[in-house]
């Protein structure tokens, strides 16, 4: 459910948690696992279960809870009561904080006896683990302690041993390496999340003067997303793999219309700087483990070319897959789950595209929104997708071990819903002859577009106000908007009328409305248009270039008869109009009046 | 601010989001006895709700001294947005 992925807003959860349980309950994937959860707090915990639940809820765990009476988490620990004994807890939560410090350093202390209450009050958290884990054998979350919202000593609070700044920061160091020492033990970083959120707001006393909360009631969901995650990573329940789009996602441009050389990447402008620091971070995901492909809509050779470009920093080799081709990608994902011999649910896809993540979220696939591209590593790293809780030699060896299986299998895979995709999209289409308003954008689209162009004619703006003015020729564009917005004139032709004939002297389409149908709908208007001229045939004409190898059969997909093939490659179609019976355009409203 | 009503409209449509219940009509009259949900942990949320539409917070004295709707009408007629 989207409204419980990162980034969500917290102020939403908390006024509809209700209404929120009800949809998950509604939801008709049951929960993978069910776990039994005991939360002993140190404050007050009621929300903090209720919004717990829906985190995991999400990510596939049905939680039971057992919640201790306020503040009553150390007599829990040490001695639990009969309940939490029949509750048989696989988790405990050790929600507690700097409320509930048995021993604070002042300046009037001599530093063994702040040494001594340093090495007291870790004790007190180790055995509660071991009691824990002794008699329930349980995993434990451990929260790590908040900065505290004053220093009595200002700045010097953070550098004398005698300051609370000082002792809290050296205090979850000594956590650290206890829960390190202790297997089935697991951070809690609160101390991380309060300096996220703001520890101004986060520390607000009024809630804990009121309802003897630790925190501000507005942060509760993303502490409980915080310890959603670890518990999901305990449970076993991360993801696996990240699938990554390339154009816009891995560089700025589109290597198939751009070339290589024009991307942006590297460290000459903002944007390139923002590309590699992604890919930095996308490289490094293979430290812990997380195995990377690519599902791009692409040449591969181009896709490729992209990877190897000299200023990036990834490499093909980083890489367990490449799909790069121009099936749709959940048809990619799910054979890129089957080759790996994983479930589809532990892939997430980072994708700069927001129809593209719908339509893959649609089919069980994990796919965030990455917002723009300096969002993208906060985003997926925040998302907790990859929460490592424990990192083994073999999570290094990963990235090895998956390509060598994936060489085994070479699986294929129909997505069977793509039209049902395509319809959910709502689009609508404008499709009429060149106006005026339109000319510059005309000419720059016939300037750029080198993929699905099939004459690769450029013209210029005196030359396209020449072809709508001219009697001689049919002029269309076409305008496609969907649900997530216009994507403005995406397509054009331009048709010489030469008797009963009209020469397609040139069709492209932008690649970013690849496989929605658009062709189609812009055959069917191309048709009535030639009809309205007195023409009873079109004739269109294939000439290949570097870079428009995609369109290389489109006439005889579209239902054109091949009539002449020269040695350059290119090549000539015809179609009848009357042999244009059946619109093949299932998805795209056409010039509709609203 | 000036509207009472349209102020009350507003909140009604936060009780409905907190309690999960699209046929809670509140009038300034409404206590907690009249909402079944509505208990001392849910006017936790509830108060958070109603600063978030309203743009404002109440005081601490004011969150425990609330009898009715009625009542938090009037602070957020004198300070919400």
């Amino acid at each position: 459910m989207k409204e419980l992925e990162y980034p969500f807003d917290s102020s939403f959860i908390m006024k509809k948690k209700k209404a929120l349980r009800r949809q998950l309950e509604e939801q008709e994937t049951a929960p993978a696992v069910t776990k039994r959860v005991a939360v002993l707090g140190g404050s007050t915990t009621a929300d903090i279960v209720r919004v717990l639940e829906l985190f995991l809820r999400n990510f596939g765990i049905a939680a039971k809870f057992y919640e201790c009476e306020y503040n009553m988490f150390r007599q829990e620990a040490l001695f639990p009561s009969q309940e939490l004994s029949d509750f048989k807890p696989e988790i405990v939560w050790l929600h507690t904080g700097l409320r509930n410090l048995t021993f604070k350093p002042s300046p009037d202390m001599s530093a063994e006896q702040i040494a001594d209450g340093l090495d007291a009050e870790t004790a007190g958290y180790v055995q509660m683990w071991e009691s824990l884990r002794e008699k329930f054998g349980c995993a434990v979350v451990q929260n790590n302690f908040e900065l505290p919202s004053s220093r009595l000593m200002g700045n010097n609070s953070g550098a004398d041993p005698r300051g609370l700044v000082n002792y809290v920061s050296r205090l979850n160091l000594r956590l650290a390496d206890e829960i390190n020492a202790h297997s089935g033990v697991y951070l809690c970083d609160v101390n991380y999340l309060s300096a996220v959120c703001g520890l101004d707001e986060w520390s607000d006393p009024q809630y804990w003067y009121m309802y003897k909360y630790a925190l501000n009631t507005r942060f509760i969901p993303d502490l409980c997303f915080e310890a959603a995650k670890v518990i999901k990573a305990v449970c076993g329940r991360n993801k696996k793999v990240l699938a990554l789009d390339l154009d816009n996602t891995m560089w700025g441009g589109i290597v198939g219309d751009d070339g290589v050389e024009n991307l942006t990447i590297g460290q000459e402008t903002a944007e390139a700087m923002a590309f590699y620091q992604w890919q930095e971070y996308v490289k490094s995901l293979k430290n812990i483990g997380v195995l990377l492909t690519v599902c791009s809509k692409n040449e591969e050779e181009n896709a490729i070319a992209g990877l190897e470009h000299p200023e990036g920093a990834v490499k093909p080799a980083d890489f367990t897959l490449i799909k790069a081709n121009w099936e749709p990608k959940s048809e990619n994902l799910v054979n890129t789950a089957k080759e790996l011999d994983l479930l589809s649910e532990s892939i997430v896809l980072a994708d700069d595209n927001p129809a593209e993540r719908e339509i893959v979220r649609a089919c069980g696939f994990s796919a965030p929104d990455i917002g723009e591209v300096w969002d993208y590593i906060r985003v997926i790293d925040r998302s907790g997708l990859f929460e490592t809780v424990s990192l083994s030699a073999d999570d290094l060896k990963r990235t090895e071990m998956y390509a060598e299986n994936a060489k085994r299998k070479q699986a294929q895979s129909k997505f069977a819903d793509y039209n049902d995709y395509l319809l959910s999209l709502e689009m609508n289409a404008e499709i009429a002859p060149f106006k005026p308003v339109y000319v510059e954008r005309l000419a720059q689209l016939a300037g750029k577009s080198n993929q699905f162009n099939l004459t690769t004619k450029r013209f210029t703006e005196s030359d396209m106000t020449h072809f709508m003015e001219s009697q001689d020729y049919v002029t269309l564009y076409g305008k496609l908007a969907d649900k997530f917005g216009d994507n403005g004139v995406v397509s054009e032709i331009i048709g010489r009328v030469d008797g009963r004939e009209v020469h397609i002297e040139l069709w492209l389409m932008s690649c970013r409305v690849l496989k929605r149908g658009m062709e189609y709908a812009m055959l069917d208007e191309l048709v009535k248009a030639a009809e309205n001229v007195g023409a009873d045939r079109l004739v269109g004409y294939y000439l290949p270039t570097a870079k428009n190898k995609m369109v290389e059969k489109f006439y005889g997909e579209l239902g054109f008869t091949l009539a002449e093939t020269h040695g350059d490659g290119s090549t000539v179609w015809t179609l009848s109009l009357d042999e244009h019976r059946e619109s093949k355009n299932k998805a795209i409203n056409v010039n509709r009046e609203d | 601010m000036a509207n009472a009503n349209d102020v009350l409209k507003r909140l009604n449509e936060v009780f409905r989001d907190v309690f999960d219940d699209d046929d809670i009509v509140v009038t300034p009259k409404t206590t907690a006895d009249d909402i079944e949900d509505w208990d001392s942990i849910e006017h936790i949320t509830l108060i958070g709700a109603v600063e978030d539409e309203f743009g404002m917070k109440f005081k601490m004295g004011e969150v425990s001294g609330m009898n009715n709707v009625g009542d938090m009408l009037k602070i957020i007629m004198a300070r919400g947005k």
